[in-house]
């Protein structure tokens, strides 16, 4: 068949144009991604033989229970969520102002120079990022010493003294993977958030002020509102890289285990795969949840 | 009287070009006003000086006789009517239009109330629920202008609130907004490229044409009495003889104006007409109904074009397109041109 009854093939069955488009894509999505997905919940109903250690393939929720009732494992659950609650609220604090100017105010080269900025950090090895990270954030690290050079050595002792996110160094404390998480994340909030305030109009945010609303409450009753599917958006990124991370709990931090080293360490040394499973449910839930509980709330009517 | 708006000497400078440049007129209180021009003319850079989202570069623009150029819009009693309506998506048209009482801190009950009596005044009653993206063009711009009338502005500003409508519901809200602005009696600044939609409505119109204000006048004497070549052809889709046209033509020296529906095709043989005529060879005739409109190329210089009432044509029958023809016009109906073209 030459190009062009081909091409008058594809014209009259637009259908089958679009299969042989769609199809390869649909078999590697399909297949590849949804199927290993599946296969690796499918693993969560299995269970470890305590004696064997050997995996019983039998369908049982044994390994959901051990999930929920053991204390160590609802530990790390808690511990993980919470950091990345934590994580999620200061990227949105921190990208919003940065998103605001970027889509609202800045133009031409700033505005180019802000949207390099903001993603040339994800242009560098993940690994580079996180060591450098545990090297400023070292008891003898740059941050330290800056802190000390400006007399402010105690504030920084007070706030490792803090129970619980503590700990004998920035490097070694919550904080410090706290800080870390919002470095790495904080990208992947901004850019959605951007793109949702790129497509506020300008005539709405007039129009709020030609009705008598000072900048303020133009912010909070229309900017805010409309930025909202963006910062959903970017908050599902925060939200779930932090969950499912295991490189920066790892590297950075307090001792403490999270879900991702949980995966970690179950499916590899434990040979535990289907703890491991289990585990790794645990962030689809959760952001199953989050999105159901966004959706209620309105988040994203005005897309 | 205080003027409602005033402008003295104001410009707007954008780099290198002058948007609105060295402008003064002033608006009555209730008074119909048209901004009439072409895309950058300065027109809508004028509107925006008013409703305050523009500063001028140098002048001022004063509101009931106080200078307002550094007031910002959200102090300012006037309110816009948008191109696009501008209507905020994640709200409700009852939310959309109580917007302004509720920014001003008027309570849920009060404006609430306030907004079902603004949706009454423009037949929205039953739609305060939907959404904008619900409604369709016509019922969007009703809400725009709901939204704009509730807080009483004493100026309202439209910016081609009409122009997304097709014919049929312009020329239906045309009335509309005309009979609401006489029974509010409030100040309306509109701002339109629409030749038409300008004289039919307007008290007063200021024709615009790179940022300057080419004519200020009434409809009818815009029409009658064009001043520049520009607002003759922009107003009355004229023709228009510069200076050395005219010398050609009728021996005068002086720019002047003829509208089309005033010109004449005879045969170029035909006994010569009283009044002035000019002889040229027909480009096209485009066939509109009632009336037709010829397109000649005048010996003299120009394509110039007249309006064939449909009862007339049969005359010109015989005239095909490349034929040799005379337009002829009266005396009167040449319209004296204060500026020449090359001015304008």
């Amino acid at each position: 068949m030459n190009t062009r009854a081909a091409s008058t093939f594809f014209h009259r069955r637009p259908n089958a144009y679009l299969a042989l488009l769609l199809i390869p894509p649909l078999l590697w999505f399909g297949t590849v991604y949804l199927g290993s997905l599946f296969t690796l919940l499918w693993q969560s109903f299995y269970r470890i033989d305590d004696f064997t250690a050997q995996i019983v393939r039998e369908p049982t929720l044994a390994t959901y229970s051990q999930l929920v009732t053991q204390p160590a494992n609802v530990d790390i659950v808690l511990r993980t969520v919470s950091m990345a609650i934590a994580v999620t609220i200061a990227c949105a604090l921190i990208a919003l102002p940065i998103a605001t100017y970027m889509a609202r105010y800045a133009s031409g080269r700033m505005k180019a120079l802000f949207y390099v900025g903001v993603m040339l950090p994800m242009w560098t090895s993940y690994l580079v990022k996180v060591y450098a990270w545990r090297l400023l954030l070292a008891k003898e690290g740059i941050i330290a010493w800056v802190l000390g050079k400006l007399g402010l050595t105690g504030l920084l002792d007070a706030a490792l003294a803090a129970p619980g996110i503590g700990g004998p160094s920035l490097s070694s404390s919550y904080i410090g993977m706290f800080l870390v998480f919002v470095y790495m994340w904080l990208p992947f909030m901004i850019l959605p958030m951007a793109a949702a305030l790129e497509r506020v109009p300008n005539t709405l945010l007039q129009a709020s002020a030609d009705l008598g609303a000072r900048p303020f409450q133009t912010f909070r009753n229309v900017t805010l509102p409309l930025a909202v599917p963006g910062i959903a958006a970017g908050s599902v990124f925060t939200f779930s890289l932090t969950l499912g991370d295991y490189i920066i709990p790892s590297v950075v931090g307090a001792p403490g285990y999270f879900i991702g080293m949980m995966v970690y360490v179950q499916q590899g040394t434990a040979g535990n795969i289907p703890l491991a499973a289990a585990f790794s449910v645990v962030p689809i839930v959760l952001i199953f949840l989050y999105l159901s509980v966004a959706r209620r709330f309105g988040a994203f009517d005005a897309l | 009287m205080t003027a409602a708006i005033e402008f003295k000497t104001v410009s707007r400078v954008f780099g290198d070009v002058r948007a609105v440049d060295d402008v003064s007129f002033s608006i009555e209180p209730g008074e119909f006003f048209a901004m009439l021009g072409p895309s950058g003319s300065g027109k809508t850079s004028s509107l925006r000086l008013i409703a305050g989202f523009d500063a001028p570069t140098t002048g001022q623009v004063l509101l009931d006789g106080t200078d307002v150029s550094s007031v910002p819009p959200y102090e300012r009693n006037v309110n816009t009517v948008f191109q696009d309506y501008a209507l905020f998506p994640h709200m409700t048209v009852a939310e959309n239009v109580a917007y302004g009482p509720r920014v001003r801190g008027v309570g849920t009950v009060e404006r609430a109330a306030r907004a079902r009596e603004m949706l009454e005044l423009v037949q929205l009653s039953a739609l305060g629920e939907r959404r904008p993206a619900q409604l369709s063009g016509g019922q969007r711009q009703r809400v725009a202008l709901a939204r704009a009338l509730i807080n009483h502005p004493r100026v309202l500003l439209l910016d081609e609130p009409l122009g997304a409508l097709d014919l049929k519901l312009r020329e239906e809200m045309q009335i509309e907004l005309k009979s609401l602005q006489r029974r509010l009696g409030i100040t309306f600044v509109y701002v339109t490229h629409d030749q038409g939609e300008a004289l039919s409505m307007a008290d007063r119109v200021a024709v615009f044409n790179k940022g300057k204000i080419e004519q200020l006048a009434a409809p009818r004497e815009l029409y009658s009495r064009p001043r520049t070549a520009f607002v003759a052809r922009f107003v009355g889709s004229a023709n228009v003889a510069d200076a050395a046209l005219a010398r050609a033509i009728s021996g005068i020296d002086h720019a002047f104006a003829v509208r089309a529906e005033n010109i004449v095709v005879r045969e170029e043989r035909a006994s010569p007409p009283e009044g002035l005529s000019a002889a040229g060879e027909v480009l096209a005739v485009q066939f509109h109904g009632a009336v037709s409109r010829w397109q000649v190329k005048l010996d003299a210089g120009g394509t110039w074009s007249a309006l064939v009432a449909e009862d007339d044509a049969h005359a010109l029958s015989g005239i095909a397109v490349g034929s040799r023809v005379r337009l002829a016009w009266t005396r009167e109906s040449a319209l004296p041109l204060t500026e020449s073209p090359g001015a304008a």
